[in-house]
């Protein structure tokens, strides 16, 4: 008899109280954000109802992450991905909507598919649905069982978070509902998919095999240079975000990915140091993906166009805006001394330490991995470059980018908290790292009394590094001295005399925003140089008036979807040809359906009776 | 006291010296052409007549375009204080470490793209472009470069670059592919043109295409800085010498002459690659620098090997 009922309902260690802390970081401000959004852009009964799925859908998650049974977690699970479903479809204005929720629909039930089987195979060893009865029979489990349940479980989370070739839902379903929800999304229901990988790979499992961790850093990588292409080639807004929000979350998993691999090699302090941070990045990007996802609703808003190509020049609309657009474009690009540049450099330094201890060519393999993130990180600096240069600088493009007005200060506050914190966990990333520390421990199981990751109050070190340190707070403090220093050298010459005038224009008439360099021609080199990834393609077409005379040409570029054009455009056909055939047996005669419950039945007693 | 007299010095030693590096190298591709060329300390006076001329900032600017030009030189500044000069550890090592200087770097670019893209000129919007488009591809290399040199030492602290003496395999490998960064980063021959005045083939220059007076100054200055820092990393690697602890006026004098040997070396061999080679097309970088990509794996693999 299955036992359902859970003994224990609720798990609150230091893991979930994690991930319910980065949920709530980023709930609250959206949530107060959500107020000035919906105002004035939908019906008042429909924001009530917003609010209501709003409230349902956050409630979800923080039950996701703090119960202690696998049933009743697989019904938040659940929950949460039909709360969010009808907030992708929300915006019914859209037929894209539908659409895109469809997508996300169909993705993320198949990835439930893969957990309720997982969970299945679990509860035949464990006799019990909770949490920690698992996590013992999970030492007696035979090798071959756990090989097959991290499969599943990888694949099952693996399509919440997004990683590649699973990706394909996020960037349609995540820029598709109101903003406040889309920074929810990626800024923290992805992440309950990690929550998900550490919670029973790492706690329950217990990373077993090396080739679990070499799989996921693998996949890891894969999906951070994927993301970020598509990213950089992306000229809608929210879609970009959502593109960087793959990368980020491989970023994530590159942390996860070498915990497994360091837990399974054995060596626990580098699992710390490196679950360290693959958390740290996580809390992260969920701050900064949170903070700009309410940045490009504020543009949405006060634009109507999420086509960065029809911006520009709202840096002098939209001032505030601007600002906290500027912090988590720099967050995200990893710059100092902000908050995304100590979660990457603890990444890269725990590439640094795994190539400095294990052997053999695994330390080729993770060297190339730490460079191909440097590349992803290089990358990603350019994407929001872009982002934040074409959609804030320069000239307006469109009339409504010439028009924009501020966002209300209602919908500012959110803005401003998530901005602080991004400065604040990059200053106070020791305090941060020593409480993470804990949260390590206790997923790894690994008694962390003795590691060291501070060397004093503002200095980081890793203890097995001879001497390896970062302080953000002390190179904060070195740019503002130099900076001042370079200030003052600027003041104290000669002729201060400023003259505005018009931008260089080669003597040509004053320019207008017609001139100015666009998103696509800012990605144009990068789509060049991975046009074998990207295959550009061009659509042209000449709009004649006679054979002579060429009265327009109108030229496109697109990028070839080479995951949807290989795999799912291929998959989708053959589900829909074995419908078609499958609707042979389904001519519509009730006494042939009755023959058919009456042959499964019989077949299902002999089933019964035999085995 | 002692620590801070050396930071002082440092930021003396990077900000007086390294313009004539650049002097130096314009120097020496004349006279190969053939010609008598400028003064070596050109630069200076460029700096001097920045410093007292008007400033002409486009109508479009905004604050980031103001503030660009403090962020850059302020950052790269700060990128000097780590690289170990005098003795072998840098005055403030304890700030960051190698792979931190990429992050630095970083910063400034950063600012300087879209303070290209703040003025609506379509030149500073190609330059701006095409200077991500590099740096970005430059970064996986400087990685392995970092990985492979630090590998040794057992870790990415700087100072460690400073104790280093014996020239091994991989260290020349890797200084390699970090010339090739290094070309790629100062936007020299192969990569980019300082001399070009067609906006449509200059990258750097594009960016700070709108800049005038003191802010380009600064710029330049900072420009300087940072191809001194990236001379020097090489030096460091392919001429090691170990450097002392806290010493006299006398032994500092004596370091950072053999120190200014050293990237003078690093400074010809630029000079006669730039004058030797021909401007290649934008997009064979990507092939110039996964050329850097294979150097650093090979320069990571004899690492692991330890040769």
């Amino acid at each position: 008899m299955i036992n359902i009922l859970p003994k224990q309902l609720f798990l609150f260690d230091p893991l979930s109280f994690f991930f319910l802390f980065v949920i709530l970081i980023v709930s609250l401000p959206s949530a107060i954000y959500s107020f000035g959004y919906l105002k004035g852009e939908y019906s008042p009964r429909k924001i009530i109802l917003a609010q209501v799925l709003l409230i349902a859908f956050i409630l979800s998650m923080v039950l996701v992450v703090t119960v202690g049974n696998v049933f009743v977690f697989l019904v938040f699970w659940e929950i949460m991905s039909l709360v969010s479903y009808f907030l992708v479809v929300f915006d019914t204005k859209h037929e894209k909507s539908v659409q895109a929720g469809m997508i996300y629909i169909v993705m993320t039930h198949i990835g439930t598919a893969f957990l309720v089987a997982a969970f299945m195979i679990m509860h035949k060893y464990a006799n019990s649905f909770d949490f920690l009865a698992i996590k013992n029979a999970c030492l007696i489990m035979p090798l071959e069982t756990k090989n097959i349940i991290f499969l599943f479980l990888l694949i099952g989370f693996g399509t919440k978070a997004g990683i590649v070739p699973l990706h394909i839902w996020l960037p349609y379903a995540h820029p598709q509902a109101p903003s406040h929800i889309s920074s929810i999304m990626s800024g923290v229901m992805i992440k309950t998919a990690v929550y998900g990988v550490i919670r029973f790979v790492i706690f329950m499992l217990g990373a077993s095999s090396c080739w679990w961790g070499i799989l996921v850093l693998f996949l890891a990588i894969v999906t951070c240079l994927v993301g970020i292409i598509y990213a950089l080639m992306e000229r809608d807004i929210k879609r970009l975000l959502a593109y960087s929000s793959v990368e980020n979350i491989g970023i994530i998993l590159l942390g996860v990915g070498l915990a497994m691999f360091f837990q399974s090699k054995n060596m626990p302090y580098l699992a710390v140091f490196s679950l360290i941070a693959g958390m740290y990045h996580l809390i992260n990007h969920a701050i900064f993906k949170g903070l700009l996802f309410l940045c490009a609703g504020s543009v949405y808003k006060a634009t109507e166009t999420r086509d960065i190509e029809k911006l520009g020049g709202l840096i002098k609309n939209m001032p505030q805006t601007a600002v906290y657009c500027l912090v988590g474009a720099m967050a995200i690009s990893a710059l100092p001394p902000l908050n995304g540049f100590v979660s990457e450099w603890l990444t890269l330094q725990a590439f640094f330490l795994g190539v400095l201890n294990v052997s053999g060519g695994v330390k080729l393999f993770l060297g190339i991995c730490a460079s191909l993130l440097a590349l992803t990180s290089g990358l990603a600096a350019a994407c929001f470059v872009k982002a934040f240069g074409i959609t804030f600088l320069g000239k307006p493009r469109s009339h409504h980018a010439k028009e924009a007005k501020e966002v209300p200060l209602s919908m500012q506050i959110g803005m401003i908290f998530l901005s602080i914190l991004c400065i604040v966990f990059g200053l106070a990333a020791v305090k941060i790292i020593n409480l993470l520390s804990k949260i390590a421990g206790c997923a790894t199981g690994i008694d962390i009394a003795g590691m060291s990751f501070s060397f004093n109050n503002i200095t980081l070190t890793a203890q097995m590094g001879n001497g390896i340190y970062l302080s953000a707070p002390l190179l904060m403090l070195s740019f503002v001295a130099l900076g001042i220093i370079g200030f003052i050298v600027y003041r104290i010459s000669a002729r201060p005399k400023v003259v505005i005038y018009n931008t260089w224009d080669c003597g040509y008439y004053k320019l207008d925003s017609r001139n100015e360099y666009t998103a696509t021609a800012f990605s144009k080199p990068f789509r060049i140089a991975f046009s074998f990834f990207l295959m550009p393609y061009r659509k042209t077409q000449k709009i004649r008036e006679s054979f002579y005379h060429v009265k327009s040409f109108a030229y496109e570029t697109h990028t070839t979807p080479i995951f949807k054009k290989y795999i799912y455009d291929p998959a989708l056909n053959l589900v829909f040809k074995s419908a078609k055939f499958m609707k042979r047996i389904q001519p519509g005669s009730i006494h042939l359906y009755l023959s058919y419950i009456f042959v499964t039945t019989l077949l299902l007693i002999m089933f019964v009776k035999h085995f | 006291m002692e620590k801070l007299l050396i930071v002082i010095l440092q930021l003396g030693l990077f900000i007086v010296i390294s313009p004539v590096l650049s002097g130096l190298i314009t120097k020496i591709k004349n006279n190969i052409r053939m010609r008598r060329g400028q003064s070596v300390f050109q630069p200076y006076y460029n700096l001097v007549k920045l410093f007292s001329k008007d400033e002409v900032i486009s109508d479009t600017a905004s604050w980031i375009f103001k503030v660009t030009p403090i962020i850059v030189f302020s950052s790269t500044l700060t990128a000097a204080l780590l690289v170990p000069v005098f003795i072998f550890s840098a005055p403030l090592h304890n700030m960051g470490d190698f792979l931190c200087l990429v992050f630095i770097f970083a910063l400034g670019r950063f600012f300087l793209a879209l303070a290209a893209l703040d003025t609506a000129s379509s030149f500073g919007g190609m330059g701006s472009s095409r200077e991500m488009f590099i740096s970005s591809l430059t970064e996986p290399v400087l990685c392995l470069v970092i990985f492979a040199v630090s590998f040794q030492a057992g870790s990415t602290d700087l100072s460690a670059l400073g104790r280093m003496h014996v020239v091994s395999i991989s260290s020349i490998i890797a200084a390699l592919a970090l010339f090739l960064v290094a070309i790629a980063e100062t936007s020299r021959v192969p990569v980019d043109n300082q001399e070009t005045h067609l906006e449509l083939t200059m990258i750097h220059e594009a960016m700070v295409l709108e800049y005038s007076g003191r802010r380009l100054a600064l710029i330049e200055m900072a420009s300087y800085i940072k191809q001194m820092i990236l001379f020097f990393l090489i030096a460091q690697i392919v001429f090691p010498i170990a450097l002392p602890g806290f010493g006299s006026f006398t032994q500092i004098l004596f370091w950072s002459l053999q120190y200014l040997a050293r990237i003078a070396i690093i400074a010809i061999v630029i000079a006669l690659v730039e004058v030797t080679v021909a401007k290649m097309r934008l997009f064979r970088v990507a092939d110039f620098l996964g050329f850097g990509f294979v150097l650093g794996v090979i320069a990571l693999v004899c690492a692991m090997l330890g040769v």
